[in-house]
């Protein structure tokens, strides 16, 4: 371990701002496409189901 | 072949002749988008004489792009096209000769209005010179890369500010040779690399463009 | 091996479905090791402190947004040459994650720069090359969202994809060259520092475990894109019986 403590980790020296400000946007973005990715496939998925109910009535 | 290749220019060029309207907007867009910068940053004239050749280059960019969206578009839609694409010559020299069309219709006059604009920018002479000299190895590769982009986009919604977004990117060594070479007069240092650049990238274009134009084409119109 | 029966979708959906959670778990468990590197194992740096831990997500995402968008022309070129409807699917699919790193390795430069060279933008030849790089996805997902007929759509965006392919060298380096001409202030995002092993190790698990989330997330993208368009199919509404 480098850090003495908490404090000193979130702080990352002053670069604190700059550090997380590029390690949450990158968490933000993938947690986005992720998320995203599922919604879209679960939109099409519901699509196709009902197109598929309206073929057999 | 050669025939062809004329035909297909005479063509468009008497076409544009006969719609004045239409072109004349475009230069006037040219020479408008150029007085709006100092409008909006200032006369100070260092200043300009330093920004005058990116603005005058992107302005050209802008203006090449705008005239761009009827390259196909016309021909398209009234099916004049789709009877060209079935002729025994190769489209490659259908977007060819539309190329260099659009080069005759849209860009000789900016070369012939650019040296006006660069005056209003406190360009000297032999700067002046250069920028008539870049842009005319330049409005053809804007030319020759448009019919890319029309090709693509042929009667599609986005129209223009498609073109425009598409293109672009591949403008960028145009713009960075062109304008560098102004730059290369008023600073001194030299404009050779920057035209040979220039010319290389022209001859890049000139063998690949109509020919994956042509491809665009086929793909668009099938 | 058959490697045309892999090109057909009713074959590529099921394998797809069963590759995806492991490319997922090794994705989670090489950025946990990368993470891990980046913030208990790499030391302090003697000129930049700890602002540097940026690079561990700098460097891999500038990396990948290239890497995915030569894949992409390969998928591309693929396609337009042997009419395989797959090569287009993987080509549509790869296109949003790699302009995601694109748009991350800006911002992680910005962030990085702010600190080490006092300004949010700088226009480091790298750095407006990316941005470059950014318009040129764009350009591509543009295209193929206002094409409605998606056969038209695969081929103008693979096509569009292989011309800025070929484009992204000239622009690379011209570029370049504009950027050593203007040189102001000698800034440049390239002088990382001196590499100890560790920051290299970093950068190396971190770029593998965004290459392998990509691989996840294309081969998703990649499924709904085959259900969508093989609907009429048997095989499609047999599908939809079951879960999603």
């Amino acid at each position: 371990m480098i850090w003495e403590s908490w404090q000193a980790f979130w702080a990352m020296g002053g670069y604190g701002l700059y550090v997380w400000g590029s390690f949450g946007m990158t968490l933000l973005c993938v947690v986005a496409e992720v998320g995203l990715l599922r919604r879209h496939r679960l939109q099409v998925w519901r699509r196709l189901k009902r197109m598929k109910s309206w073929d057999s009535q | 072949m050669l025939k062809f290749l004329f035909t297909v220019i005479r063509r468009d060029v008497l076409l544009a002749a006969r719609r004045r309207g239409d072109w004349l907007t475009a230069q006037f867009f040219f020479v408008m988008v150029v007085s709006m910068f100092p409008l909006g940053i200032g006369p100070e004239p260092g200043m300009l004489r330093t920004i005058g050749p990116g603005v005058v280059w992107v302005a050209a960019l802008l203006a090449s792009l705008l005239s761009l969206d009827r390259l196909f578009a016309d021909d398209y839609r009234d099916g004049t096209l789709e009877q060209m694409l079935l002729s025994p010559s190769p489209i490659a020299l259908l977007t060819l000769g539309k190329a260099i069309a659009h080069w005759i219709i849209n860009g000789i006059p900016l070369l012939i209005i650019a040296p006006l604009l660069g005056i209003q920018f406190n360009l000297p002479a032999g700067a002046l010179w250069m920028l008539v000299l870049s842009l005319a190895i330049g409005t053809p590769i804007l030319s020759l890369l448009g019919s890319i982009g029309a090709a693509l986009t042929l009667g599609l919604r986005g129209g223009g500010a498609l073109v425009t977004l598409l293109i672009m990117p591949l403008y960028v060594p145009a713009l960075i040779f062109g304008a560098g070479a102004v730059e290369g007069v008023l600073s001194g240092t030299g404009s050779e690399a920057h035209l040979s650049l220039l010319g290389a990238f022209l001859m890049m274009s000139l063998l690949l463009a109509p020919w994956v134009s042509a491809m665009a084409l086929k793909v668009s119109v099938e | 091996m058959n490697l045309y029966h892999y090109a057909s979708p009713s074959t590529f959906y099921p394998l797809a479905g069963k590759l995806i959670p492991w490319f997922a778990a090794l994705a989670f468990i090489l950025a946990i090791a990368g993470l891990y590197i980046s913030f208990f194992v790499a030391p302090t740096d003697f000129q930049q402190g700890e602002g540097y831990r940026i690079i561990f997500i700098h460097v891999p995402t500038a990396w990948m947004s290239m890497f995915i968008y030569v894949v992409m022309a390969f998928w591309s070129a693929i396609g337009l040459a042997w009419n395989t409807r797959l090569s287009f699917v993987m080509a549509r699919a790869l296109a949003p994650t790699g302009a995601m790193f694109t748009f991350v390795a800006l911002w992680t430069g910005a962030f990085w720069g702010k600190p080490m060279w006092g300004a949010w933008w700088v226009w480091d030849a790298r750095l407006t090359s990316e941005l470059i790089l950014l318009f040129l996805y764009v350009g591509v997902m543009a295209l193929q969202a206002a094409i409605d007929d998606p056969r038209r759509a695969d081929r103008a965006g693979a096509l569009l994809n292989l011309v800025g392919v070929i484009n992204v060298p000239i622009i690379y380096f011209s570029v370049k060259w504009w950027n050593t001409l203007h040189q102001g202030s000698s800034v440049s995002l390239t002088r990382a520092p001196s590499m100890a092993q560790t920051m290299l190790w970093g950068m190396l698990i971190m770029a593998l475990a965004a290459w392998m989330y990509t691989i996840a997330v294309s081969l998703v993208r990649a499924r709904t894109l085959v259900l969508e368009r093989e609907r009429q199919t048997e095989w499609v509404r047999a599908q939809l019986e079951g879960q999603p």
